[in-house]
């Protein structure tokens, strides 16, 4: 039996939840108006606004550099934070304990302070393309969320399973690929999503490392607001919404998402 | 060569951290060391400086009550959702996930709707009479404060909720069979229990409402400029990058400082905890 709530707790959460969802809703109907201005409730429903996206050729083009960006940067922080989560749950006893707090550094960091020193000490100190040093950022930013999702469900993994394929003459990667990766491909599936989520939304270090040539979708619309403050900025939020439900939709189907609250 | 091993798999990721993120921030913090002016200049132009220390002193502000609002706000909230029966709790966890998973830019803009000179409080207010002429409400820091806590209520309820699902129901109902009002049941059950919850969720809202961009230059604009804002105009619109560089070195120093001091009050506070 659960305990039982007052009535003004609950009331007060459900405000909570109204004062959570409703500006997302809002962002919504006033993408959907017929207006040239912002507006809610929409007057009349269209969906020019959302044409207009796919008219404006900075949109698709840092639509483009976004996703390439999510998907590149979240594969290197898979390819470099699986190794580092599995050495650090392994062979715990043989490294030292700063190894892991190193990995949570980039949260720890500022992403502004972050940003600026890979354009300061990086990309203008070393001539690096601009597109790189992005791809860099995004990497080391969502790292701690590769290192951390897959160091939870190695946690429960049994590593005797994995010396048993070894002693049984299993090569070292055909057991990672057919004993570990399986027994961790929740774990992979979860920081794979937040990882892209947390890149394509990403201002704070991009807003350094993006220029005239190359932008990211969410610096292109605060650019865009500077100059127009139109439904098409509305339209475009409700782009990245229905990404975000797509995703969380996956994430329902293979892990369930109370997961994420853990 | 179990070390051996251990480090050949965690090098990739550890060289990737130390070469591109702790050797250039460090970088930029020994830069603001090396001045012609001498060591401590651009500190002593920072401190000196009446707007800078307005700008930091505003940032702290708003950081502050961001941080107690969400609190009490989340506390409540975490608290209602982690004692939902199973599938109000799903439907309530998702609605909580979904606003966090929608970026800072797109949570921004809808206040900018809601907000706005011509926005939909304003005109609300106006349609049912209670105000005369719209009011300035965008630019505001009453503004920036309200999207912050919009931002970080989510992240503090699923901080929370965990926490706060781990204590066990008997242990309340033990509680309150013992005599005790539920108020003393909060107090001297509940809470103690969720303090190191309470602890991590503060560090995180702090930090991040401490060194936000796009939420304070969005609603509040020039006349709200925060640290983060402020390391922006300086780098990007005026090129002092020595400037730019102490006002990053300043933001660390104060985030890990608070890291630091929450993380040790939380182990002050109950030795079990992280």
């Amino acid at each position: 039996m659960t305990t039982k709530l007052h009535p003004a707790l609950i009331a007060f959460t459900a405000l909570v939840f109204v004062f959570l969802i409703g500006p997302l809703i809002i962002v919504v109907g006033a993408a959907l108006s017929d207006t040239t201005y912002l507006t809610f409730p929409p007057q009349g429903l269209s969906l020019r606004w959302f044409e207009n996206i796919f008219e404006i050729s900075a949109f698709r083009r840092t639509i483009i550099t976004s996703l390439q960006i999510a998907f590149l940067s979240t594969f290197i922080a898979l390819l470099i934070g699986i190794p580092a989560a599995y050495a650090l749950n392994r062979y715990r006893i043989q490294l030292p304990g700063w190894l892991s707090t190193l990995f949570v550094l980039p949260i720890l960091v500022p992403e502004l302070v972050l940003g600026f020193s890979l354009l300061k000490n990086v990309a203008v100190q070393f001539n690096a393309p601009i597109y790189l040093s992005l791809v860099v950022g995004h990497s080391l930013l969502v790292l701690p969320y590769v290192v951390r999702v897959i160091s939870a469900s190695l946690a429960s993994f049994d590593f005797s399973i994995e010396e048993a394929a070894i002693s049984l003459g299993s090569p070292p990667l055909k057991t990672f690929f057919t004993i570990l990766l399986p027994n961790v491909r929740s774990g992979v599936i979860a920081a794979f999503i937040l990882s892209f989520i947390t890149s394509i939304n990403d201002v704070s270090i991009s807003i350094f490392l993006t220029g005239p040539g190359i932008s990211t979708l969410p610096i292109q619309i605060l650019a865009h607001m500077e100059q127009f403050f139109d439904p098409t900025v509305a339209s475009v939020s409700v782009l990245l919404m229905a990404l975000t439900v797509a995703v969380m939709a996956i994430v329902e189907r293979t892990l369930g998402l109370t997961f994420l609250a853990k | 060569m179990k070390r051996f091993a251990g480090w050949s798999l965690a090098s990739p990721a550890t060289l990737a951290v130390v070469i591109f993120l702790v050797l250039p921030v460090l970088a930029t913090i020994i830069t603001t060391f090396l001045t012609p002016a001498g060591p401590l200049a651009p500190y002593l132009g920072f401190f000196g400086s009446g707007f800078r220390r307005t700008v930091l002193w505003r940032t702290i502000q708003i950081s502050l009550i961001t941080t107690v609002i969400a609190l009490f706000v989340g506390f409540i909230t975490a608290y209602v959702v982690s004692r939902s029966p199973g599938w109000l709790k799903s439907i309530l966890i998702i609605a909580a996930v979904f606003p966090l998973l929608t970026g800072v830019v797109v949570r921004s803009f809808a206040w900018m709707i809601i907000l706005g000179k011509n926005g939909i409080l304003n005109g609300a207010l106006v349609g049912s009479g209670i105000i005369a002429e719209p009011m300035t409400m965008l630019y505001t820091q009453g503004a920036v404060i309200v999207a912050m806590v919009y931002l970080f209520v989510p992240l503090m309820v699923l901080t929370l909720v965990g926490v706060l699902e781990s204590i066990p129901d008997d242990l309340i109902q033990a509680s309150a069979s013992l005599g005790a009002k539920p108020m003393a049941t909060f107090t001297q059950v509940i809470l103690p229990l969720a303090v190191p919850g309470l602890i991590v969720g503060a560090v995180l809202v702090f930090t991040g409402s401490f060194t936000a961009y796009a939420t304070p230059q969005l609603l509040g604009g020039e006349s709200q400029m925060v640290m983060g804002t402020l390391m922006y105009q300086q780098a990007m619109v005026t090129f002092d990058w020595v400037s730019a560089s102490t006002i990053a070195a300043i933001m660390v120093v104060i985030t890990i400082a608070i890291v630091l001091l929450m993380t040790r009050m939380a182990k002050r506070l109950n030795p079990m905890a992280i």
